[in-house]
């Protein structure tokens, strides 16, 4: 926590050192140009309007990623769409303040809106029966019916042409973000990492065991109240850029892809941060791309790819990687079943020996059931140097010996354990062993062996082999 | 602004052009109100919020094929939407550890996301545009050519809608009841439950659907829960809730109206919040669960307390 915290700061650290020298000019301004050149001017970084942008990416993913952590793993994803709904009234009044695009005055509105409708959520669920979600629903859509009226009224009052400042707030428009933005976000970010730094033990207890936090003497309702503000600052950020409806989003997705990837919270922290940067960052490029789009949508869907990039592949739980996984075993149980099937023909004819030459079809009729998948499998076998197959007949290698017989050894050894350890009749652990022999490691193999003391028979009284012997 | 201009005149001299809105911002927000009810009975409100959201693509694609606004591929489009939205909502909540809340969330953002880029990519060659999608166009009702009473066929429809619904709680009210209270109870009486929930949630994509175009995407949740939340705080009835979310309706949208004339804004909008304040006012004054209420009994309690 502590070293990732750290290289958060440097890098703010640097960017405020480098804040002074950028000047405004917007993407929006830029003169029309391919698609190609757009990208090449991307990835050069050398327009001024692109470099605000990004920094404020930086700024609002970071904290989006951060708070959005939190959100997720105490289930409040729907309670921060709420409060990312509320906050539009305050944008209006913000923006009457001065009839002018303030930041700070729409800023201040919009924390103010949004904890105005945190702390109406709470008033309306504890004082009336009215239960969570749909105290939610009311405070969402009541505030956000409120802007906007607010809106039509400013736009009324002022003219259709003040009002392209307002619109960026519904939708986002990364482009608008000058460089005063730029200051005030990086202060409040600064402010809130610092915050949560110190907050973190206490914040981490609350989120995950409430009772145990009250044991402990945490003021559990205060830091829920302090937890509310940072999730109405890291909306209020992110509004510019992302927009009112949308900003829920780039809390929960960022987030929610993290906890895809990480088991423990400073984890999931540290990749919702870099996911929310990334995520950011890709928004403003495909925005960049097309011109006069609202941003905010491209930041979700970019997010929204990398959360479906991590609910597929992630190493660890990925639905392609688990699929990946379930098909080796399967390929590798019916490689090692084959084995044991020419393991148990040499046994039974005593007089086939090692290196003799077995007919397939002979090796076939023992056993019923799937004769294609067998002679692929005999086949794949045939490849990996475990048999030869010459003229329909086979014999086994050296090398698929000892797999043979190491399969077969894990199978009765397991059956043995069972009857002997686990008190099963010697005539039901057949089932079990046919399944576990798959899945025994060669450590777990030797534990088992000198756990049983070497045994050389197993419950049927069938020899249990050693290595690379029949 | 006079009293006469914005309280007679809506009613007198410009009747023609505020009827028609009238009625549309009645039945929509009736038809909504009556499903609503059993949102919040079943503590499922925010499902409408997810189902308008996510199905935004779909009506968005379903205006770009089909030129123009054409309710039966309208109705597809978004069908189509909803149902996969539900598929990979189910998908992310039991095939991974996201919990179901993030993975709605999740789900109908990035569907509204698409939504916005199509309407704002394509939307100009369509009368469909972003301020449809957040204000609705219960305004421009006004406009279109008018065939019944002074009203225009989306009207009519969304009434037809309206009384589609009413039949469908008069004939099934039993089963809804018991199925919203005691699942396991409705069960055991040969009702099935889930059956009961697909129905409503049908129903309720139709609703939210139809109001689509006249309240735009993120209002409906407005229309679905605040009539319901305002008259659950004051009768334990649900028959009684039916008749009060109707009379909500009434009320909200002739006082929505007349803030519309007042403050020169969309009606969807004054609509909603018309209806916040008679929310407010049965949370204030509701005679069993309301704030005045509780703060009394509060107070009686801590009165209670000290002298013992």
């Amino acid at each position: 926590m502590n070293k990732s915290f750290r290289s958060v700061f440097l890098i703010f650290a640097l960017y405020f050192l480098s804040i002074d020298q950028l000047y405004a000019a917007r993407i929006g301004e830029l003169v029309e140009s391919n698609s190609w050149d757009q990208i090449k001017r991307f990835f050069t970084f050398s327009d001024r309007g692109l470099q605000l942008s990004l920094i404020g990416a930086l700024l609002f993913g970071s904290v989006c990623g951060l708070t959005g952590s939190f959100i997720v793993v105490r289930r409040m994803a729907l309670f921060g769409d709420a409060i990312s709904h509320a906050v539009l009234p305050g944008v209006a009044i913000g923006f009457m303040w001065g009839m002018e695009k303030d930041p700070l005055a729409i800023l201040v509105g919009a924390t103010i809106a949004g904890l105005l409708g945190s702390v109406l959520v709470q008033a309306i669920v504890r004082t009336s029966r009215i239960k969570q979600d749909a105290a939610l629903g009311i405070v969402l859509a009541s505030f956000f019916a409120v802007g906007l009226c607010l809106i039509r009224m400013i736009q009324n009052h002022e003219g259709a042409s003040k009002m392209s400042g307002l619109k960026t707030y519904l939708f986002g428009d990364v482009a608008v973000i000058d460089s005063s933005d730029i200051m005030t976000m990086s202060v409040i970010v600064v402010l809130t990492f610092v915050l949560f730094y110190f907050l973190y033990r206490p914040l981490l207890i609350v989120s995950f065991d409430r009772q145990f936090a009250y044991s402990l003497g945490i003021p559990v309702r205060l830091l829920d109240a302090v937890f509310q503000m940072f999730l109405v600052i890291a909306i209020v950020i992110s509004l510019q850029a992302v927009g009112v409806v949308l900003v829920s989003a780039m809390l929960i997705i960022p987030a929610a892809t993290a906890y895809l990837l990480a088991d423990r919270m400073n984890k999931m922290i540290f990749l919702a941060i870099i996911i929310g940067v990334i995520s950011a960052i890709l928004g403003v490029f495909f925005s960049f791309l097309g011109s006069n789009l609202p941003t905010g949508p491209f930041m979700v869907i970019s997010s929204s790819l990398l959360f479906a990039m991590a609910y597929l592949f992630s190493p660890k739980n990925g639905r392609i990687t688990n699929w990946y996984r379930y098909l080796q075993l399967k390929s590798k149980v019916r490689k090692e079943n084959t084995l044991k099937l020419i393991y148990h023909y040499l046994e039974k004819n005593a007089e086939a020996k090692e290196g003799v030459n077995i007919e397939v079809s002979e090796l076939l009729r023992t056993s019923k059931g799937d004769t294609k998948g067998k002679l692929s499998s005999l086949r794949i076998l045939e490849k990996s140097g475990s048999i030869e197959l010459e003229n329909k007949k086979l014999s086994l290698t050296n090398l698929g010996l000892e797999q043979a017989s190491s399969i077969v050894r894990n199978h009765r050894l397991w059956e043995l354990y069972l009857t002997n350890e686990a008190n099963y009749a010697a005539d039901h652990v057949h089932d079990d062993a046919e399944k576990v022999e798959h899945l025994l490691s060669e450590e777990k193999v030797k534990e088992l062996e000198l756990f049983l003391d070497h045994p050389t028979v197993d419950p049927h009284g069938k020899p249990i082999p050693g290595r690379g012997q029949v | 602004m006079s009293f006469n201009q914005i309280f007679v005149e809506p009613w007198v001299s410009h009747f023609s052009a505020y009827w028609p809105i009238l009625v549309m911002a009645f039945f929509v927000t009736a038809a909504c109100g009556l499903i609503g009810n059993y949102l919040v009975l079943r503590k499922i409100s925010l499902v409408g919020d997810a189902i308008s959201h996510s199905v935004l693509p779909g009506i968005a694609i379903a205006y770009m094929i089909a030129g123009s606004r054409s309710d039966l591929a309208m109705f597809i489009g978004a069908l189509i939407a909803g149902i996969f939205t539900t598929l990979i909502i189910e998908l992310i909540h039991s095939r991974s550890k996201i919990k179901k809340d993030a993975a709605i969330g999740i789900t109908f953002t990035t569907m509204f996301a698409v939504g916005v880029i199509l309407v704002s990519l394509y939307g100009a060659d369509t009368d469909l545009d972003l301020d449809c999608v957040l204000f609705g166009k219960l305004d421009f009702m006004a406009s279109k050519e008018k065939v019944f009473f002074g009203l225009p066929q989306i009207v009519l429809t969304m009434g037809f809608i309206l009384i589609l619904i009413i039949l469908l709680i008069v004939l099934f009210y039993k089963e809804l009841l018991i199925s919203s209270f005691d699942p396991s109870f409705a069960a055991t009486l040969g009702i099935k439950p889930r059956l009961v929930h697909y129905c409503l949630m049908c129903s309720l994509s139709v609703v939210v659907v139809s109001a689509f175009s006249s309240v735009g995407a993120i209002l409906v949740i407005a229309m679905l829960i605040l009539p319901a939340a305002t008259v659950y705080l004051l009768t334990d009835r649900l028959w009684l809730m039916m008749i009060l979310s109707i009379l909500h309706a009434f009320l909200s949208s002739i006082i929505g109206l007349h803030l519309t004339v007042a403050l020169k804004v969309s009606t969807a909008p004054a609509c909603v919040v018309a209806g916040m304040f008679l929310f407010i006012l049965s949370w204030i004054i509701s005679p069993r669960y309301g704030l005045l209420r509780y703060l009394s009994s509060s107070f009686d309690l801590s009165t209670f307390q000290k002298e013992n």
